[in-house]
């Protein structure tokens, strides 16, 4: 299995001021594979996904491996689509010559192959007129076209990895879908693989060959998304999908988790998620579960086996009295 | 039939030369909850604004329980204001960083003249345990607060006012999704306890399919179906 891992991530572990966010993380990163990392606020999603690119905030400290090591070659070997395309972009220089920066920052061409390589990339991402365009500012351009733009400039370098940080978390619908499969798209001309940090369980439909579920700053659940999607055997990954609007049963309530995610730092002991979780057994609340190999997946979760499915009924409560 | 709650026509809200609602017309019965679905930009929060009449309309008519809020000054608006409360999308932003949860649930009653100070902390108390949080959490501040139970304690702000319509404008789109089914249904529970009817703006379509009687779909200020 190691053999055709293209990054390897080894008990990856980030902390501010002691207290840890991301709480002995592993998992590869396979050729041309998307790789959907999911969590809600706090999880450690967004972390993990600076750790690769060498971009945590200032004061975190890690340990663990992440092998290669690709934060020297940021730009080139691994890039970052981020969540706001206005502000990844700087305001004061034409889009063209942004684009050109980051070729000439890693190959050694001249000023105008630069800027052809430019134009073509924003040409391939559906900028109309792109010569032209090239020269315009980010402020000229629609939401969308920047959008495009810092596809354009993730993908320049042919990079082994893009990474993409909730990258369609302020657009809607529609717009999702086509950045989407935009980057989709990009990302497979340049034989890239994927790393798609995303709270948001409708992304890994269709976007996504394997997803991460964290919970709390560790692995909850592993393997190939539509057997996740389809079976989850974590309580935590059925919990979220159930409580989805478009899997619910008809009628007025909708199955869901109680409580809120916990806050780093104010762990519950045992089990992050025992507190919310109807499957929670007085294991649970003593010893956090290691992640194992279950059903042709990773499972972090001492009671797997109990989960029935579908697991609706579990999380399907009358409603408390007012 | 009787009258409906809210009986919108021809609204039209334009911003310079900018038309963002333009020709919108709907009617929502006590009760139910009609959702305003489209994409970013086409209309929805301005015709939010315009139906709470935070932001006077240019032309059309309001009709709320039978009285049309365009033509009204101020000082007659006023008292009518209680009975349609908004809800916002960022909870934390809805609610002073610097005030206590229970003050900023008091402090709608007390700009209203209706506080009482021997029943209005029971009242507060009253409101929290309601939409579910711990009557504890009215000593902490928002920034002290998970986004869901902000978003709670943001709809118990609104519910001290005694409101027939809320205005609920993408109310659980920045919430953790774990957190989201238990809101909406705490806004299915409060609906059908107090039979309060639901402006309901999401630009989620599947959110939209489940909680909504019925629903409009709007496109660059116009009404595309429904």
């Amino acid at each position: 299995m190691a053999s055709e891992a293209l990054l390897s991530v080894r008990d990856l572990r980030i902390a501010f001021d002691g207290v840890e966010a991301v709480r002995g993380l592993s998992f590869d990163v396979r050729p041309r594979e998307a790789l959907a990392i999911v969590g809600e606020s706090g999880a450690g999603k967004s972390l993990t996904a600076r750790a690769l690119l060498g971009m945590l905030p200032r004061g975190a400290t890690t340990s663990g491996t992440i092998s290669p090591d690709l934060s020297a070659h940021r730009g080139r070997r691994i890039s970052l689509v981020p969540q706001d395309a206005l502000s990844a972009l700087s305001p004061v220089h034409p889009v063209g010559d942004q684009l050109a920066a980051a070729v000439r920052s890693v190959a050694g061409v001249s000023r105008k192959e630069a800027r052809a390589r430019a134009v073509a990339a924003l040409d391939r991402v559906g900028i109309p007129d792109a010569a032209r365009r090239a020269r315009a500012y980010p402020h000229e351009y629609s939401g969308g076209m920047r959008q495009r733009a810092v596809i354009a400039m993730a993908t320049i370098n042919e990079p082994d990895i893009v990474v993409a940080d909730e990258p369609t978390t302020a657009l809607d619908e529609e717009r999702r879908d086509q950045v989407l499969r935009l980057l989709a798209e990009q990302r497979a001309a340049v034989d890239a693989a994927l790393v798609l940090v995303t709270h948001d369980m409708d992304v890994v439909q269709g976007h996504a060959d394997r997803v991460l579920v964290m919970y709390a700053g560790r692995l909850t659940e592993l393997g190939p998304a539509d057997e996740v999607l389809a079976r989850p055997r974590a309580p935590y990954t059925a919990g979220l999908l159930a409580s989805l609007p478009q899997h619910a049963p008809p009628g007025r309530r909708l199955p869901a988790l109680r409580g809120t995610p916990p806050v780093p730092g104010a762990l519950p002991p045992g089990c992050a998620f025992a507190p919310r979780c109807p499957l929670a057994a007085e294991a649970c609340h003593t010893a956090e579960p290691e992640p194992r190999q279950a059903a042709g997946r990773l499972v972090a979760c001492h009671r797997w086996e109990e989960l029935p499915h579908p697991a609706t009924e579990l999380f399907l409560k009358e409603r408390q009295p007012v | 039939m009787s009258d409906p709650l809210l009986d919108v026509r021809d609204l039209v809200v334009r911003y310079g030369q900018v038309t963002a609602v333009d020709g919108v017309s709907f009617s929502l019965a006590a009760g139910e909850t009609l959702a305003l679905n489209g994409p970013s930009g086409c209309g929805k929060s301005s015709t939010a604004l315009a139906v709470l009449q935070l932001r006077r309309p240019d032309s059309g008519e309001v009709r709320f329980e039978g009285r049309e809020l365009t033509t009204l000054p101020e000082p007659e608006l006023r008292p009518l204001r209680p009975r349609m409360q908004p809800v916002f999308q960022d909870p934390y932003g809805s609610l002073s960083p610097r005030h206590r949860i229970r003050d900023a649930i008091a402090e709608p009653l007390k700009v209203q003249g209706r506080w009482d100070p021997e029943k209005g902390p029971a009242r507060v108390a009253e409101l929290l345990d309601r939409v579910g949080l711990d009557p504890a959490y009215g000593d902490r501040r928002p920034h002290e607060l998970s986004g869901g139970q902000c978003q709670r304690a943001g709809i118990a702000r609104a519910l001290a006012s005694d409101p027939r319509l809320l205005v609920l404008d993408e109310p659980v789109s920045s919430l953790d999704p774990s957190v989201r089914a238990g809101v909406l249904n705490l806004l299915a529970d409060l609906q059908d306890d107090l039979g309060l009817g639901y402006l309901f703006i999401c630009h989620d379509r599947a959110v939209v399919r489940h909680v909504a009687d019925r629903v409009i779909e709007m496109r660059e200020g116009r009404v595309t179906s429904g």
